[in-house]
């Protein structure tokens, strides 16, 4: 029997995207882009293993400027799959899919993961001593 | 009425015979890893900057190499459990689909044990 020429169900491209939908699949970004910033902590533990060579060559990489843009995103990243995680896991307890709890969920994790990545690097550059 | 055996249906493994193993364990890491990560971000806004000296001295006390292990293993086993789901979902050539798994796999175990002997070697140094 042939099985490549069956009907399709509709792409994902032709629905409208909404705002539940874009952060479903910042979710699924945000994670792979995770997946990538943990080689960032690998070199950093294998470095710090190797000795203070290394290490300096990981902490140049990272206060430079290539290396503060990618931590922002990783920053961001991190605490927006925190807390959408955290969305997801209260989903799974059968509980918040009114929509309009979906929605102002949503908009609560948007919030407190910019809010969370300001607070930190105010602390960060505080702990530097500065800019 | 039913077309599952009765075997089969007192395994509870569906069809993809994995049961709900992958989707139960990403949900166990991910609440692992939410007191793991709110510690590792602290413990690295404070530590930022910090020479190689300061470095190891916060990487060798027992409770920080305890939790940076867990934090690891955590964050391996969750995110190849995530990326497999991306690859299953995107890759519809079913030899780069699995060759794809295979690798992400077998990079999350060796970058997940080189990490952990990392912060072994420091700790005990």
């Amino acid at each position: 029997m042939a099985t490549d020429n069956r009907p399709l169900s509709p792409h994902l491209q032709v629905y409208r995207p909404q705002f539940t939908s874009v952060l479903s699949i910042l979710h699924r970004i945000t994670g792979i882009a995770l997946a990538v910033g943990t080689l960032l902590l690998v070199w950093w533990l294998i470095a710090a293993a190797a000795g203070p060579t290394e290490f300096a060559t990981v902490q140049n990489f990272i206060g430079s400027v290539v290396g503060r843009i990618l931590l922002l995103g990783w920053s961001f990243a991190l605490y927006y799959h925190l807390c959408n995680g955290i969305r997801h896991l209260v989903w799974n307890t059968g509980k918040g899919f009114e929509l309009s709890t979906a929605f102002a969920s949503g908009w609560l994790v948007v919030v407190a993961a910019t809010v969370l990545t300001v607070i930190s690097w105010v602390a960060g550059y505080a702990s530097l001593g500065g800019l | 009425m039913t077309m599952r055996s009765p075997l089969s249906r007192a395994r509870g493994l569906g069809s993809a015979k994995n049961g709900t193993d992958h989707w139960w364990m990403q949900r166990l890491t991910a609440l692992a890893l939410i007191p793991l990560v709110i510690w590792f971000v602290v413990s690295m806004i404070i530590v930022t900057g910090a020479d190689h000296a300061a470095a190891v001295e916060f990487i060798s006390s027992p409770i920080n190499s305890v939790l940076l292990m867990l934090l690891i293993v955590a964050t391996f086993v969750h995110g190849q459990l995530g990326l497999t789901v991306v690859i299953e979902d995107y890759i519809h050539t079913r030899w780069l689909e699995v060759s794809l798994i295979i690798a992400v796999k077998g990079a999350a175990i060796f970058l997940g044990v080189a990490s952990v002997y990392a912060v072994i070697a420091i700790a005990l140094n």
